[in-house]
């Protein structure tokens, strides 16, 4: 088998470019997030560092890298290191098949813009969303403290139970689009009016959205599911007994999954790349400019979603546990199941 | 030797080794963690045979669903080591006369079959699309019967979770 270099060399530009992008935005979302609260309290929020505090995520991560690493005596010492690597890992992963914008036609071929399209695309991200939880897990039960113990328990709980209404909300979308492929969804929402109705998943299928949007805040373990963190009974949560870099990778990991969640909503629901009369602008400019553009609309949209997670964050009061589980297993699967059964009703009566 | 074969051998000889270290170590998470690397390089030879969906369904039932649980109680019942009682020595034997049974078994079985050689070309049937079609169509009476034994199980469950709550209330 002859391996092309070309390609490799190409890939391998992409996923920098894609990785050092998504630790970028995580850094400043960091910043945004404690903007967002400070407006919302009527503060300053961090204002010290650079303009508008725009170096603080820089003086935050260089205080993290200079603290003491401290490794409890009575820890599981190598599942103790592994867990916040697995929960770096686990955030990252699935950037891999998000295409991040349009093939662009060269002289040479064709540049995508998308790290790997496989035909399972939606899958493989249900896929390293499950694994996301082990990082948590095994971080908090190698901490040997019992309230890292219980706060991983309620995590692994949580994930599992929201998967469920997850996955369920997405098969009615998937049985309108056909495709597991998230390029193919993507192309199918081209533009955003087509054929007399919005061509973007969001207008098609209201409801999977908000369960999909419910369930990814449980996921991220986000204010208003942040139990696993839960302050006021848990002390600090997983991430107790974690000092310096690693309790770092897990607080960074926490914002590299919402950029990459956002980036995925944003893909399923409102269309990705795509934007009103782009065929208009893809006339008007050269190839390559037409896909930055159309990268920046990407960003738009996660930029906006990210920000709706924040509004959210500091808006709601937080859930108790039970009621968490009674929305997850009593409200959003029997939801997600109605959704699934009119939704094929539909297609077989009206749509065909 | 081609892509192909080493990803072949490495995922082999690493399937086999997590396998050996889920029966061989003695602390019950490390045997689950092993557990979860078997499940992944057997994912891996899905992949090899161009059943991508078998891999990823293999990743996300199992690593990702069921071996959390596996992990869940194992933390909440704190097992270790030095905690596990003592087997017996009745036991022990029992269990290596009625292991030894079944590798003479399946030596025996073994040793008279042949396996054909597989194709080396690949093919399409691991795929989403394809398999899909050959379970709803060709194989729909055997796909429904296993979900209803799969129902069949959910209601088992349900049953004795409810007859433990009748005898603490």
């Amino acid at each position: 088998m002859q391996l092309d270099i070309a390609f490799i060399i190409e890939k391998v530009l992409l996923i920098s470019v894609i990785l050092l992008g998504s630790l970028g935005i995580a850094m400043y979302a960091t910043w945004a997030e404690r903007k967002v609260a400070a407006v919302m309290q009527d503060r300053r929020g961090p204002n010290r560092a650079g303009f508008m505090g725009l170096l603080q995520p820089l003086a935050d991560g260089l205080k993290l890298f200079f603290k003491e690493e401290i490794i409890p005596d009575r820890s599981t010492r190598f599942l103790f290191i592994l867990g916040p690597a697995l929960a770096m890992l686990t955030a990252v992963m699935t950037s891999a098949v998000v295409p991040w914008g349009p093939d662009i036609a060269t002289d040479n071929g064709v540049i995508s813009l998308q790290v790997a399209d496989i035909n399972i695309g939606i899958l493989f991200i249900f896929g390293v969303v499950s694994l996301g939880v082990y990082g948590v897990m095994l971080g908090g039960w190698a901490s040997n403290n019992k309230f890292s113990l219980l706060s991983s328990i309620r995590a692994a709980s949580q994930a599992i139970s929201y998967e469920l209404a997850m996955g369920l909300s997405l098969v009615a979308m998937l049985m309108m689009t056909g495709s597991l492929s998230l390029r193919e969804i993507v192309e199918q929402q081209h533009g955003f009016w087509d054929n007399g109705y919005f061509t973007w998943n969001f207008f098609k299928q209201p409801l999977g959205f908000m369960i999909f949007l419910v369930c990814a805040f449980a996921e991220l373990n986000r204010a208003p599911f942040d139990l696993p963190e839960c302050e006021s009974e848990l002390n600090m949560g997983y991430h107790q007994e974690y000092s310096s870099m690693k309790l770092g990778f897990y607080l960074f990991a926490e914002y590299i999954n919402l950029f990459i969640s956002s980036a995925v909503i944003a893909t399923l629901f409102f269309g990705g790349y795509n934007f009103p009369f782009m065929d208009e602008v893809a006339a008007g400019v050269n190839p390559i400019l037409f896909a930055i553009i159309c990268v920046m609309a990407l960003l738009t949209k996660v930029i906006c979603i990210i920000l709706f997670f924040m509004f959210i964050r500091w808006t709601l009061p937080r859930f108790r546990y039970d009621q968490l589980m009674r929305l997850g297993w009593k409200s959003l699967i029997p939801l997600a199941l109605v959704n699934m059964v009119v939704t094929g009703a539909v297609i077989l009566w009206v749509i065909k | 030797m081609g892509i192909y074969e080493i990803s072949f051998w490495v995922l082999t000889i690493m399937a086999l080794s997590c396998a050996l270290g889920v029966i061989l170590s003695r602390n019950p998470v490390n045997s689950v963690l092993f557990l979860i690397a078997t499940f992944f390089a057997i994912s891996g030879h899905y992949i090899l045979l161009n059943a991508q969906f078998l891999a990823i369904v293999n990743i996300i039932v199992y690593a990702g669903a069921i071996m959390v649980l596996f992990l869940f109680v194992i933390m909440l019942m704190n097992l270790n080591a030095d905690t596990e009682p003592q087997k017996n020595r009745l036991v022990q034997i029992a269990g290596a006369i009625s292991g030894g049974t079944l590798l003479l078994v399946i030596l025996a079985a073994l040793r008279t079959s042949t396996i054909e050689s597989l194709d080396q070309q690949a093919t399409d049937i691991g795929l989403i699309k394809n398999l899909g079609k050959t379970l709803f169509t060709q194989f729909v009476l055997p796909f429904e019967i296993s979900s209803v034994l799969f129902l069949s199980a959910m209601i088992g469950a349900v049953v004795i979770g409810k007859k433990e709550k009748e005898h603490t209330a």
